[in-house]
């Protein structure tokens, strides 16, 4: 019986070491949970893996922190989605190359009742100020994500600080957390579309506004600055953000997501410019 | 050729606790083979005495010596304890059956499986409880477990065997049948035996020494005999059982008696005595015999008394008798010899001793 | 707000839908063997099982050593101990980050993100927790045993292992009670693991990005998975304890 009881603890032991083997070229790529979740990387990450021998650590969490891994130089690449943060990111120096990927867009999504009577508007800065006047539950992630930060552009073109308000409520949860509570307590939100087209089925959301240029979701990748970290894994980065402008790349992103849903979660756009995106 | 050198030797011994000095034994030696009982009220020090000897706990000062030799380093404390068992008051039984337990001694000493099945075997035949071998040790009697905690320390052989109130947990029947055994299992083995209790009979039925300790010091020591019948003063006195401790003062003496004025009646003792000096005398409660009848007949018994009876206490197979007759006095008589005379509480009767028969205790200044 | 009877009626079997789908899928999961589930149930397994044994090892043998000995500043010590079975477990998980971040103090061992820095995280997070039920458990056996212990000829470190025998119902239940507690943590194993796919991500890692995805049946699958993880290692853990015992 002892016999048994040492023989197990000391395969659970070596089994529990052996799974802690350092991995060699690791990159650490930061970013955001709804480009996780969109199930994009689980297709490219282990192309990217294969061709080049690197071992992609993907830590996805809201952009701000993403940011902030950069900043601290715990992150080797970023893939993000919050142009006024990065550019202000790159203007501090922490980032070089910033290359735009693709974009998706964001839409304004509330319950088919819409008391707010938002559907079909064209503008979403107008369709929030609607909210606002009737004063309907409007759900904030609240935290600091590239949807959050866009939500927060959208309500100052509106010109309406929604802080503090009574029907302006904050989750602080991923994306498709906080469109199920959107749902659960009828509410209005700004979601990507690919988090709602991968949740919609059983949602009970309906997309109200869309369309508008402010609405474009671009993403960018950005390598880490080594001359202010030199611990990161220059190279690494930088093969990875070749790789994501790449043309191989680039066509698998343009087909991404329409067996799946019907239409595409993203537009690639490597190499055009900022400005000329949009329709 | 007889080995003179005492298996156990204790010299300065000294341990205090919190400013209080629980033990001061400026010497103490054990023969071989010897079976040493310490007697003592509850805290007198019996017990910080035995861990100390055990070298258990490191007495605070002092020295023991095994055979000879010193013990002090931590591995001839260790050698030392080796050659020890000791028994508590609780059975202290590991959580496993009986086998285990008594073969817990022996596993330390890395015994071969086959020997140590034979010797455990052994000392449970021997103390009665073989049957009891494949039980849970928490599923005993009080009487079985401390059979077992004895078996436990007789297989590892001892040179010398500590027992610290062994039976003072046990109900009387238990309690006698476990004497009996041990004191068989103690003769026939000549184990080294030091033993601490508060029950005078068990010292007096086992012990070949009595020590009575009092406050952390060994006040007499000596055979049961010396101690039972020559206590040295009224403390050990009252211990060993003296019923009868009485102060008095010399009012006459010649050739090797004297006469002792106490409370107004005059005791005849022998021995040696100065005038006007204040004794205590002290007279076994055996040692007195009650009539009802004012009797012609001259006996040996220079003391003879009048008194009331007080109170009779049964105990057994005896009955306690206290009466006054101008002093108290206790005496024990048979339940026989109560219905005879048919004495009651209340009744007066002459009580007689012999002279020879009483203690005398000298005030003695220490 | 209106109490409407049919929806509250409609909201509860809503959720018994869900749970009954996510029952059905935890066994479809489990049938077929489903690999990257079968990967991540091993991982939580490994994980939290290495972080148990090695919080074993410290956990007992300072706990004992402690319950045995007599210092000044012993009763601090103890409340500290008992206090550090409580730690928030993400709060463990922070300061283990912090560390091991590549700029921080150990973080030339380049093991965030990895299974090592989640038992590290796990094996700090139960340590407290078995070094406290050790202390006690060794406190309450009776004085008296160790000097019995040491009066048939144990050296100190024979007498020891005798009396964690003597403890063995306790320590067994301090086995379970930290790897309970580890089995089921989630703050610090995200934070120190990362949740990456195939490499760093654990049942209760997975069942939080599931929700937050809103994949509920997967979610509730995984739970359930975990559940039946945990009863069977404590099935197995019980047996020994309650075994031990003879009649």
């Amino acid at each position: 019986m002892r016999i048994t009881i040492w023989g197990a603890l000391s395969l659970l032991f070596f089994l529990g070491l052996t799974s802690a083997q350092p991995q060699p070229k690791t990159i650490i790529l930061a970013t955001t949970t709804s480009t996780q979740d969109s199930g994009l990387l689980d297709v490219l990450i282990p192309i990217f893996e294969k061709k080049t021998g690197y071992f992609v650590k993907t830590i996805a969490v809201g952009s701000g922190q993403a940011m902030a891994m950069g900043q601290k130089g715990e992150a080797d690449v970023l893939l993000v989605h919050s142009p006024a943060a990065e550019k202000k990111f790159v203007a501090e120096g922490y980032g070089i190359n910033r290359r735009i990927i693709m974009h998706n867009d964001y839409i304004v999504v509330g319950s088919s009742e819409d008391p707010a009577k938002i559907k079909g508007m064209k503008s979403s800065s107008e369709s929030f100020k609607k909210i606002a006047a009737t004063k309907t539950l409007f759900m904030s992630r609240g935290d600091n994500s590239g949807t959050h930060a866009k939500e927060k552009v959208i309500w100052k073109a509106a010109g309406i600080n929604p802080e503090g308000q009574r029907w302006y409520q904050q989750t602080g949860l991923g994306m498709g957390q906080t469109l199920n509570v959107t749902a659960e307590k009828k509410g209005y939100t700004l979601t990507d579309r690919g988090t709602y087209l991968a949740l919609k089925k059983n949602l009970g959301l309906d997309i109200l506004v869309e369309g508008d240029a402010i609405l474009l979701n671009i993403y960018h990748v950005i390598e880490a600055n080594p001359t202010k970290w030199p611990k990161v894994n220059a190279a690494g980065g930088k093969a990875f953000a070749d790789f994501m402008v790449s043309k191989e790349t680039q066509e698998i992103i343009r087909t991404f997501g329409v067996d799946k849903f019907g239409s595409p979660l993203f537009f690639p756009d490597a190499g055009k410019k900022e400005e000329e995106l949009g329709k | 050729m007889v080995d003179s050198t005492p298996i156990l030797e204790g010299r300065n011994i000294e341990v205090k606790r919190g400013g209080a000095t629980l033990l001061n034994i400026p010497s103490l030696i054990i023969q071989k083979g010897e079976i040493l009982s310490l007697i003592g009220p509850n805290g007198a020090g019996k017990t910080t005495l035995l861990q100390s000897l055990s070298y258990l706990s490191k007495p605070l000062q002092g020295e023991i010596f095994f055979k000879g030799e010193r013990v002090n380093s931590n591995h001839s404390a260790f050698e030392y304890r080796r050659k020890l068992a000791m028994v508590f008051q609780e059975p202290l039984l590991f959580d496993t059956t009986v086998f285990n337990n008594v073969a817990s001694g022996l596993k330390i000493r890395r015994m071969r499986r086959s020997e140590i099945h034979r010797v455990v075997m052994e000392q449970l035949d021997r103390l009665g409880i073989g049957h009891l071998s494949q039980r849970s040790a928490k599923t005993l009697s009080g009487g079985e477990a401390q059979r077992a905690s004895l078996a436990r320390a007789f297989a590892i052989q001892p040179e010398l065997l500590l027992l610290d109130e062994p039976f003072a947990s046990l109900d009387p029947p238990s309690r006698e049948s476990l004497i009996e055994d041990l004191e068989r299992i103690l003769r026939q083995t000549r184990t080294t035996t030091i033993f601490a209790t508060h029950d005078r009979l068990e010292a007096l039925r086992l012990s070949d020494r009595i020590a009575v300790i009092k406050q952390g010091e060994i006040v007499q020591i000596g055979s049961p005999e010396e101690v039972m019948n020559h206590p040295i003063d009224e403390f050990v006195a009252s211990f060993v059982g003296v019923e009868t401790v009485i102060k008095g003062r010399v009012v006459r003496g010649s050739g090797g008696t004297f006469v002792v004025s106490v409370s107004g009646q005059e005791i005849e003792a022998v021995g040696e005595a100065h005038l006007e000096e204040i004794v205590t005398l002290c007279i076994r409660p055996e040692n007195v015999t009650l009539s009802i009848h004012a009797s012609k007949e001259a006996t040996s018994a220079r003391n003879a008394f009048w008194g009331k009876i007080a109170k009779i206490t049964p105990l057994g197979l005896y009955q306690k008798v206290q009466l006054h007759c101008g002093f108290p006095l206790v005496a024990y008589v048979t339940n026989q010899s109560l219905q005879d005379l048919s004495l009651t509480e209340g009744k007066e009767v002459k009580a007689s001793f012999k002279a020879t028969a009483i203690h005398v205790v000298r005030r003695q200044e220490k | 707000m209106k109490f409407d009877i049919f929806e509250l009626v409609g909201n509860q079997e809503k959720v018994m839908d869900l749970i009954l789908e996510g029952i059905k899928k935890a066994f479809y999961l489990l049938i077929t063997f489903d690999p990257e589930v079968m990967k991540i149930t091993l991982l939580s397994l490994q994980v939290s099982g290495t972080a148990t044994f090695v919080s074993l090892l410290i956990g007992i043998s300072i706990g004992v050593t402690i319950a045995l000995s007599k210092f000044p500043g012993k009763r601090i010590v103890v409340s500290l101990i008992n206090t550090g079975m409580a730690l928030p477990p993400v709060v463990v998980g922070l300061f283990v980050t912090i560390f091991l971040w590549r700029n921080g103090p150990l973080g030339f061992f380049g093991i965030l993100y990895t299974p090592t820095a989640m038992i590290m995280a796990q094996t700090v997070i139960a340590t407290p927790i078995v070094m406290g039920i050790t202390l006690a458990a060794i406190q309450q056996l009776p004085q008296k045993l160790r000097l019995q212990i040491l009066s048939l000829g144990a050296t100190r470190l024979q007498m020891v292992w005798i009396l964690i025998k003597e403890a063995k119902l306790p320590l067994l239940a301090a086995v379970m009670a930290g790897f309970g507690g580890v089995i089921s943590e989630v703050g610090a194993s995200i934070m120190v693991g990362g949740n990456i796919k195939g490499y760093s991500r654990v049942l209760t890692t997975a069942t939080v990005m599931e929700t937050s995805r809103g994949n509920f049946d997967i979610a509730i699958a995984l739970g359930i998975i975990l559940l039946l993880l945990a009863y069977f290692i404590n099935l197995i853990l019980t047996q020994i304890q309650q075994r031990e015992r003879p009649r």
